[in-house]
C-alpha cells in the first residue's frame, strides 16, 4: 500500500507540487482579472459592459480543455514572447476562471440593497467612501461562498494541464501506468492528495457561511 | 437608472461616462486590432490555411468529430440523469445502510477530478481486463462525476419540495415509493430543470476531456486538421472553428437553461409558489 507512494515519490512530490504552484499562480491572476471584467460590467460605460459580457459568454462556453489547447499549440505560432509550458497553463486557467471569477463577483455587488447606496450618497459618502465603507463590506459576504467553489473548481482543473505536457498531480496515473506500478494504489493516493489540498477550503467556506448567513 | 454603484448621471458624470466610452473602445480596438495583426501577420488569414474547409473528406471528418462529441454528450447525460436520480433517493433513503454509502459514493466522486478519474479508467481497465476503450472511459468518467453533481441538485430539489405535500401522500396511503415517484420528484425535477440543464452544458463542455485519452471527438479533429501540411498546418482557423461549433452548443443549451428558469419565474407569479431550493454547496462545481 505505500510502498506504491515510497518508491513513486518523485511523481507524486513533483506532480502535487506543481499542481499547488499551477492553482496558487492561477488563482491570483483569475481573481485580479476577474475582478477587472466585473469592474467593467457594473461601470456606467456600454463599451466597457460589452466587452466584460462578451468575454464571460465566450468563455463560460468554451471547454477548458479548448483553451488549453489554444495556448498549448495555436499560442507558438503566433510568433509572440515565448512562454513555457508551464506559464502557458497558467494563462490558460487564469483566463478561463476569470470568467467565472466576474460573475461570482458581480453578482455579489448585486445583493447589495440599492437603497443601501442611496442612503449612503444621502448622508454625502463620495464614491470611493460608499464603495469601501458600505457596498463591498456587504457584498463580501455574498461573494466568498461562491468564490471558494470556484477556487475548488480551479484546484480540480489544474489536472487538464496534465494532457499537455506540464508534470502535475493529473500525469500520476500515465506516468504510473508507464512504470507497471499498481494504478488503483495509486488512484487512491491521489484522491487522498486531492482530499487533504480541498477539505481546508470546504471547510473554510462552510465556516464563513454559517457565521455570516446569521448576520443579514 | 440608479444602481447601487453609481446614480443617475447628471451633465457632468454623463460628459465623463462618454470620454471613458470613446477612451475604453481605443483601448479595446487597439487590444483586438493587435491581435488580428499578430494573427495577419503570421499569415493566419492566408486562403491556403482555410482552403481545407472547402474539401468534402475533411467537412465529413469534421461532421464525424461533432457526432463523437455529441455521441459522448448524450451516452453520458442519460447516464448522468440516471445515475443522479438512483443516487439522490438513496441518499434520501429512511436506511442508514443505503443512506451512508450513497453519501459517501457521491462525495468521493465529486471531489476527485475528472480529468484523473478518466485517466484512471483508461489505463487501470484493460488491467483488470476490461476492455474499456476511450469512448467509454469517457462516458462512464462523465456519469460517476455529473451524475453525483446531479445526484445533489436533485436531493436539494425534492427537499424543496413544501414538506405538506409528502404529509398529503403518506396521508392518502401511497407507499413510500409512491410518494417519491407520483408527488416529490416531479415536482423536485421542475424546479431544478435549469440547473440540470446547466449541469448539462458542464457535461458538453467536459467530452473535450476525451481528447486527453485519443478519443476522436472535435478537439482531435482540430488537432489533425492543424497538422495537415499541404494547408500549411492551419491549427489556428481550426481550432476557430471547433471553437465556434462548441460555443455555439453551448449557447443553445444555456439559453434553453435559461428559458426555463424564465418560463418557471412566470409562473409562479400567477399559480401556487414554486420553492425555492437551497442550491447552497451543490453547485460547488465549475464546469472544466
Amino acid at each position: 500500500m505505500f510502498d506504491v507512494l515510497v518508491d513513486n515519490r518523485d511523481l507524486f512530490v513533483t506532480g502535487f507540487l506543481n499542481t499547488i504552484l499551477l492553482f496558487l499562480l492561477s488563482a491570483v491572476g483569475a481573481l485580479a482579472l476577474g475582478t477587472l471584467l466585473a469592474a467593467m460590467r457594473v461601470s456606467p460605460v456600454p463599451a466597457l459592459r460589452l466587452t466584460g459580457a462578451g468575454y464571460v459568454n465566450t468563455f463560460r462556453n468554451t471547454p477548458l480543455t479548448l483553451v488549453f489547447f489554444f495556448f498549448a499549440f495555436a499560442y507558438p505560432r503566433l510568433e509572440l514572447v515565448d512562454l513555457s509550458f508551464f506559464t502557458r497553463a497558467v494563462l490558460a486557467l487564469t483566463v478561463y476562471t476569470a470568467a467565472f471569477v466576474c460573475e461570482v463577483v458581480r453578482s455579489g455587488v448585486n445583493t447589495v440593497d440599492v437603497g443601501q447606496a442611496e442612503a449612503s450618497r444621502a448622508l454625502g459618502f463620495t464614491f470611493v467612501q460608499t464603495l469601501t465603507a458600505i457596498v463591498v463590506p456587504q457584498a463580501v459576504r455574498s461573494v466568498v461562498p461562491p468564490m471558494t467553489s470556484v477556487l475548488i473548481a480551479l484546484l480540480k482543473n489544474t489536472t487538464i494541464a496534465a494532457g499537455f505536457s506540464v508534470a502535475e498531480a493529473g500525469q500520476i496515473t500515465p506516468a504510473l501506468s508507464e512504470r507497471g506500478a499498481p494504478l488503483l494504489i495509486g488512484f487512491f493516493w491521489i484522491a487522498v492528495g486531492f482530499l487533504i489540498l480541498v477539505i481546508p477550503l470546504t471547510a473554510m467556506q462552510r465556516n464563513l457561511e454559517k457565521r455570516w448567513s446569521v448576520a443579514r | 437608472m440608479s444602481s447601487v454603484l453609481y446614480d443617475l448621471p447628471g451633465p457632468r458624470a454623463q460628459a465623463r461616462n462618454k470620454a471613458l466610452g470613446v477612451l475604453a473602445a481605443f483601448g479595446l480596438v487597439g487590444l483586438v486590432g493587435f491581435i488580428g495583426y499578430r494573427f495577419w501577420a503570421t499569415g493566419q488569414f492566408e486562403g491556403a490555411k482555410w482552403e481545407w474547409l472547402l474539401y468534402e473528406n475533411l467537412q465529413v471528418l469534421l461532421l464525424d468529430a461533432l457526432g463523437a462529441t455529441l455521441a459522448a454528450f448524450v451516452v453520458g447525460a442519460l447516464l448522468a440523469l440516471a445515475f443522479g436520480l438512483l443516487f439522490a433517493v438513496a441518499r434520501l433513503s429512511e436506511h442508514a445502510w443505503l443512506r451512508m454509502p450513497a453519501f459517501a459514493v457521491v462525495e468521493f466522486f465529486r471531489a476527485i477530478p475528472l480529468v484523473v478519474m478518466i485517466f484512471f479508467l483508461f489505463f487501470a481497465a484493460p488491467r483488470a481486463g476490461l476492455q474499456l476503450g476511450a469512448f467509454w472511459s469517457l462516458v462512464v468518467g462523465l456519469m460517476l462525476y455529473n451524475g453525483s453533481v446531479l445526484a445533489e441538485v436533485f436531493r436539494a430539489g425534492v427537499l424543496a419540495v413544501p414538506r405538506g405535500q409528502r404529509e398529503a401522500a403518506d396521508a392518502l396511503g401511497l407507499r413510500k415509493n409512491q410518494v417519491m415517484r407520483a408527488v416529490l420528484l416531479p415536482q423536485a425535477v421542475r424546479v431544478m430543470l435549469p440547473t440540470i440543464v446547466s449541469q448539462l452544458v458542464v457535461l458538453l463542455k467536459d467530452t473535450a476531456l476525451g481528447f486527453l485519452i485519443t478519443y476522436h471527438e472535435l478537439l482531435d479533429a482540430a488537432r489533425y486538421l492543424g497538422s495537415l501540411t499541404e494547408f500549411d498546418r492551419p491549427i489556428i482557423p481550426s481550432a476557430i472553428v471547433i471553437a465556434a461549433i462548441y460555443i455555439t452548443l453551448c449557447l443553445a443549451l444555456s439559453w434553453l437553461a435559461g428559458y426555463l428558469e424564465r418560463r418557471n419565474r412566470r409562473r409562479r407569479r400567477s399559480g401556487p409558489a414554486l420553492p425555492t431550493p437551497d442550491l447552497r454547496g451543490v453547485r460547488a462545481d465549475l464546469p472544466a
